[in-house]
């Protein structure tokens, strides 16, 4: 589904990807972890489009097709879905109003009517159920004034709604009480089926207690040093970074 | 790379014409160039007005003559030649038409331009419309309607010949003719505007609603709108305004008054989107005007204006609270784009006991523009317990615009509370990426967020003309994130 091929980034001229390869299929979970500075939210950002970063060589394909040249958009429109780490406030514009807006853009953009405003109400009411959020919230300003736990479960709230093909979900942990992050990760987990892929990014192995990755990928300074199954993540948490750092010299 | 850059949106948007910039060709009565005391004579007799009418005009004009423009705002501009500006131009055909088959259908064909075909206006319920077009009303619709409830609803120049003791009365209370250079101007010159008055207890059953537009090359137009809302009665109040494109600068001066009387209360909502110049500053309407309400006991004003157009705006729509417990509220939307300026904001006169008022001033500022809030807060010495709310919020887009603000408080009462915030904010790239993954391009994105930064205002306009100002404002800020 997902298919990064030696992916070489960069900003302000400074080197963060140095050739990133990485396979995800459908239905797969994957989780890149890796120490502070590693280049894992700048892989997350440049998947996604952000134009801060030079993509000097390499390519990401979604489903066969290069994706690295299209507008942050235009991907979100063929199903890329970012929850980012750190989600910004946009004042005057509801929860509601964002996430009709969003939806209704992408139907657009696939040539689709835009959803009708009762099925729009009946798909809020089901996925604010799923990620148990008060019905106020969804008035309220989007991230406005909220708190860390109210904009991770409002992400993934957003990605409910929108039902990527693959979401990249950038240090969601990060923020979290463990209440919030059992419902944030359950979300997730509901959301999860045969025809979508789900690469998680995160600092530490917490998070993977509640999804369960099919493939943890260690990433080192631009590089992704080692794969492994979900005892890797295991692995990391009891021996830290230095361990595969040592173990590569 | 095919991908659309911000670069190309922004080369697109310059280039495209000004939306309602067309021009009808409809045979025109022009006044030659130039202003002294015949061409006022002239205007007042082509009007067929009374001799007191007349006098009055002239007692405007001798004012006129001794006064200088002003030049305290902050707007640059070249001044006006006031001798080379027709005073007066009006549609040929002066009859009143009985239907719309009577209408010069060119002149249809630019209401439907608008978006404003009568035919659509007269079956959008609860609206009627008052056509001012070159200065002469040409229609006006659901007068019976509102006849009914004992309410007019005409153009000024019908009822100065038809109900001249109210006009006599009313007008120049709240803005004299000598109030200052454009409105001494105007009222020597006005050609026609709009007329409303709304008995006592009566609920006006439907929004009153005018709109404006300059149509003839080089002709300035001087609108004159008088609204009073006797005891204990209500109206809201509909302005919106749209110019073709033009060349040279098109002054406007307009005035308007508002009259509430003992618990009475009047909605003046405004959509102002006249040609703003091309992206590099030439041409577009000056924008000078007078607006004023005056409040007596328990009565209140409400100003709601969204103004995303003219070169030159100029333009402090004020309450006078002269009675007590009576509220004064101005909420405004001001956007600014290419070499756009505005200086606009409020006069909050308190004078009476107990009274209150509010001030929501959101400006937006793009391209080369300049938007300046002035506002001024008076407390009088007899104004007991007054209070006041103040609050100015600008938005930036890109590195070349400005945003000022001009609050002036003058409080002569111990007892007075008044406060004032004000915050500048800036579109910032990653609220734009933000709205990009989700799938919405950033023209859009930019539109959500500014609707987000006005709703506060937009919330206080009429439903219709709320979407009305949406666009508008998604039209004049296109592509001016940077």
């Amino acid at each position: 589904m997902l298919s990064i091929k030696n992916l070489h980034a960069s900003v302000e001229d400074k080197d963060i990807l140095k050739g990133i390869n990485l396979e995800i299929k459908a239905g797969e979970v994957h989780a890149i972890m890796g120490p502070n500075g590693a280049g894992k939210s700048t892989l997350s950002s440049i998947i996604a489009g952000n134009e801060n970063y030079e993509v000097s060589e390499g390519e990401i394909l979604l489903d066969g097709e290069d994706i690295s040249e299209l507008a942050p958009e235009e991907r979100a429109h063929k199903g890329v879905f970012l929850s980012f780490q750190y989600p910004v406030e946009i004042p005057g514009v509801s929860v509601t109003n964002f996430i009709k807006t969003a939806i209704n853009e992408k139907r657009k953009a696939n040539g689709e009517e835009e959803m009708p405003a009762n099925e729009m109400l009946k798909k809020i009411r089901e996925k604010s159920e799923l990620l148990e959020m008060d019905r106020k919230f969804l008035s309220r300003s989007l991230n406005e004034g909220f708190s860390g736990g109210e904009k991770k479960r409002n992400e993934i709230f957003q990605m409910a709604m929108l039902e990527p093909k693959i979401a990249i979900l950038d240090e969601t942990d990060s923020g979290l009480d463990i209440d919030a992050l059992r419902i944030v990760a359950n979300g997730v987990n509901k959301l999860k089926n045969e025809n979508n892929a789900v690469l998680v990014i995160t600092h530490y192995q917490r998070l993977l207690d509640y999804i369960i990755p099919d493939f943890v990928h260690v990433l080192m300074d631009g590089k992704i040093v080692k794969s492994g199954g979900k005892e890797l993540a295991l692995e990391l948490e009891e021996k830290g970074y230095d361990w595969i750092k040592s173990e590569l010299n | 790379m095919a991908k659309y850059t911000e670069d190309d949106l922004k080369v697109e948007l310059e280039n495209k014409e000004y939306e309602y910039g067309f021009y009808t060709d409809i045979e025109s009565e022009t006044f030659p160039a130039g202003l002294n005391e015949d061409i006022v004579r002239a205007i007042s007799k082509k009007k067929g007005e009374p001799e007191w009418m007349t006098d009055w005009r002239l007692e405007a004009f001798r004012a006129w003559s001794e006064m200088t423009e002003p030049e305290w705002a902050n707007v640059h501009y070249e001044k006006p030649d006031f001798q080379a500006i027709s005073y007066y131009s009006a549609p040929k055909k002066k009859d009143k038409y009985a239907s719309l088959d009577e209408v010069d259908p060119e002149l249809l064909d630019t209401f439907k331009k608008l978006g404003i075909s009568l035919d659509e206006q007269k079956k959008l319920a609860g609206v009627a419309v008052d056509i001012v077009m070159d200065s002469v009303s040409v229609a006006t619709t659901f007068k019976k309607t509102l006849a009914e409830k004992g309410i007019i609803f005409c153009s000024i120049s019908e009822a100065i010949q038809e109900h001249p003791e109210l006009v006599q009365k009313y007008i120049g209370s709240v803005v004299p003719q000598k109030d200052n250079f454009y409105a001494a101007l105007n009222s020597a010159v006005f050609s026609d505007g709009s007329f409303c008055y709304i008995p006592k207890g009566v609920r006006c059953p439907m929004e009153l609603s005018t709109y404006f537009r300059i149509n003839q090359g080089g002709t300035g137009q001087f609108e004159r709108t008088l609204v009073i809302a006797d005891e204990g009665s209500y109206v809201s109040y509909l302005e919106g305004c749209t110019a073709p494109s033009r060349d040279e600068n098109q002054l406007h001066a307009a005035v308007v008054e508002l009259i509430a009387l003992d618990n009475a209360e009047i909605k003046y909502s405004t959509v102002q989107n006249w040609y703003p110049g091309n992206k590099e500053g030439k041409g577009g309407v000056f924008n000078f005007v007078t607006k004023r309400g005056l409040c007596e006991t328990n009565a209140k004003i409400s100003w709601t204006q969204v103004e995303t157009g003219s070169a030159v705006t100029w333009k402090y729509p004020s309450c006078v609270l002269k009675g007590d417990n009576s509220i004064g509220e101005f909420y405004s939307i001001a956007v600014t784009n290419n070499f756009q300026q505005a200086d606009t904001g409020t006069k909050m006169i308190h004078l009476g006991k107990n009274t209150r008022s509010t001030i929501i001033s959101k400006g937006i500022s793009a391209g080369k523009s300049q938007n300046s809030y002035r506002g001024l807060v008076q407390i009088g010495a007899r104004a007991e317990n007054a209070r006041n709310f103040s609050q100015c919020d600008s938005l930036l887009m890109g590195n070349n615009c400005g945003a000022h603000t001009f609050p002036y408080i003058e409080n002569k009462n111990s007892t007075a509370k008044i406060e004032h915030e004000a915050t500048t904010s800036k579109i910032g790239e990653d609220q734009v990426f933000y709205c990009n993954q989700r799938g919405i391009p950033t023209e859009k994105a930019i539109a959500l967020i500014v609707n987000g930064f006005s709703k506060e205002v937009l919330n206080k306009l009429p439903m219709e003309f709320a979407v009305e100002a949406q666009k508008l404002l998604e039209i004049s800020l296109e592509g001016s994130v940077g």
